[in-house]
């Protein structure tokens, strides 16, 4: 059996309450085909990701972690989303110096009404993912 | 070109005499310095009120017990000081003290900062021991000499911002030749200047940047590259990443002795980051093994996404580690890109806002999609 038709990447997504949750649900009850490994979490705003969920999340071996929030300018709460901006390009700022696999984790913005939009980038970084292959970090044991 | 006093003394000795007259004409109610502990080359940080102690200051001491920024803090965290207070500290230090003032951790108001044009310090580890005397003269030597020592830390050894910002007073010691004949104390504040206004010492105006500064800058700037290079070279790479911090105790001495690090709940201290039986027992079914203490590279990496940012380079971190981890040189590195993304130089400037507190709408469009 080859292992490329089994192997499903395990992907984190930390998604806003307002706006990506929201579009997720949408595309939920239009029925639209998620990928069945993404895991996701509900955070109230995506400047509530902390850095540490992201690194958590790799470090216990997630193949990729997906963070969404509301696009530029249209945050719940003002500025929320410029912070995880922020947060996102150190993380990867430090991913690169350290020489790990920043393509692991992605910045999205996806409104409400942007069913189509949550579905296909789901879609696409989850065969990205799949590309990359497993986690090295599941095989680290000792960490 | 900027308004100095020169003084016709040794370097250690011009300066414990600038602080005497500042404590004698009551211009200040105390100096923040090293103090001699014992003849063996032991030191701390510590307050004189009374001038005629301070033949015991060591204020160009190489060596660094603990940022002084970090004990500043300490001592405005309520508000400036009820006194002024002259303080000497090395560059980092004040930076590492402005760092903490723009996070509301205290207060520059009521204190003198004097630094010097900075030589760098040794590792703790070698402090004490009876060759302190040949160390010392060893250190001068170098410092004229614009030689770097490779006994000094080695954030100290690649080291470009020994110039210090935000310092009232200046004493130039890196490069200076005849520093046993003389001292010159450039005044770079108003403050600075008022303080001196009638301090021993002839007025003069010198400029303090320039020829001798730029090549000592350059040979800091050779040296960062090559040390950066050779971590490039072991450390990159999860593997090597795993390999490097495989040692940690995780005893968090780093991130206590990090003046950046000033949270008083730390999240890495706090019961989350406990590993439970029950956690214990999902993370082995999940991976069937578990290194105790655990999360130590969670740890490393999560303190690096909060302050590195921020990381004046001071080399407490690596000073302390008991198992020799290079921390700081991990830190400086992977600081050095995130800092320079943000156009940042940690306490540079008391405007400057902290980069991951603050945002621009129009930046890093290309990194949401």
């Amino acid at each position: 059996m080859n292992m490329n038709d089994t192997y499903m990447p395990t992907i984190i997504g930390f998604l806003c309450n307002w706006c990506s949750y929201t579009g997720a649900d949408l595309a939920g009850t239009a029925r639209m085909k998620i990928p069945a490994s993404l895991r996701v979490v509900r955070v109230m705003c995506s400047g509530r990701i902390d850095p540490l969920f992201v690194l958590k999340g790799f470090l216990k071996g997630a193949d990729g972690i997906m963070m969404m929030g509301c696009h530029p300018g249209d945050c719940h709460y003002q500025k929320g989303n410029y912070n995880a901006r922020r947060r996102f390009v150190m993380l990867q700022n430090i991913f690169e110096s350290l020489g790990l696999e920043k393509e692991r984790i992605g910045l999205w913005w996806v409104s409400a009404s942007e069913a189509p939009k949550y579905a296909q980038v789901t879609k696409e970084f989850a065969e990205k993912v799949k590309e990359l292959g497993p986690n090295p970090l599941r095989e680290e044991i000792f960490l | 070109m900027s308004d100095a006093i020169k003084i016709n003394k040794g370097i250690e000795e011009a300066v414990q005499d600038l602080l005497k007259s500042l404590l004698e004409k009551d211009k200040i109610k105390g100096v923040f310095t090293l103090r001699k502990m014992d003849d063996l080359g032991a030191v701390a940080y510590s307050l004189f009120t009374n001038a005629d102690e301070l033949k015991n200051a060591l204020p160009l001491y190489p060596f660094m017990p603990v940022n002084a920024g970090k004990v500043l803090s300490d001592f405005t965290l309520q508000g400036a000081t009820q006194e002024p207070v002259a303080a000497v500290l090395r560059p980092c230090e004040i930076r590492a003290f402005i760092e903490l003032v723009k996070r509301t951790q205290g207060d520059l108001e009521n204190i003198l900062l004097i630094s010097s044009t900075c030589g760098g310090v040794y590792p703790l580890k070698i402090l004490k021991g009876n060759d302190q005397k040949s160390r010392q003269a060893q250190y001068w030597e170098s410092v004229k000499k614009e030689d770097i020592d490779p006994e000094l830390r080695e954030t100290c050894r690649m080291c470009e911002d020994f110039i210090p910002h935000n310092a009232d007073m200046v004493i130039a010691a890196a490069g200076i030749e005849d520093m046993d004949t003389q001292c010159t104390i450039y005044l770079n504040t108003q403050k600075g200047k008022e303080f001196a206004s009638d301090v021993p010492g002839s007025k003069t105006s010198e400029e303090l940047e320039g020829g001798k500064i730029e090549e000592l800058k350059t040979k800091r700037q050779e040296q960062k590259a090559k040390i950066f290079e050779q971590f490039e070279k072991e450390q990159m790479g999860l593997k090597s990443l795993v390999k490097m911090f495989a040692p940690c105790l995780g005893c968090h001495g780093c991130s206590h002795v990090c003046p950046i690090c000033y949270c008083t709940l730390c999240e890495f201290d706090s019961k989350t980051c406990e590993y439970r039986p029950t956690s214990i027992e999902s993370e082995l079914k999940l991976k069937g093994g578990l290194k105790v203490p655990p999360g130590n590279i969670y740890f490393h990496l999560g303190r690096m996404s909060h302050m590195a940012v921020s990381c004046v380079s001071c080399g407490m971190c690596s000073d302390v580690c008991p198992v020799n981890i290079p921390v700081a040189t991990v830190f400086s590195r992977v600081g050095a890109p995130l800092q320079e993304v943000f156009e940042y130089i940690p306490g540079r400037d008391l405007e400057e806002a902290v980069p991951s507190g603050t945002y621009k709408e129009q930046e890093f469009m290309e990194s949401g999609k």
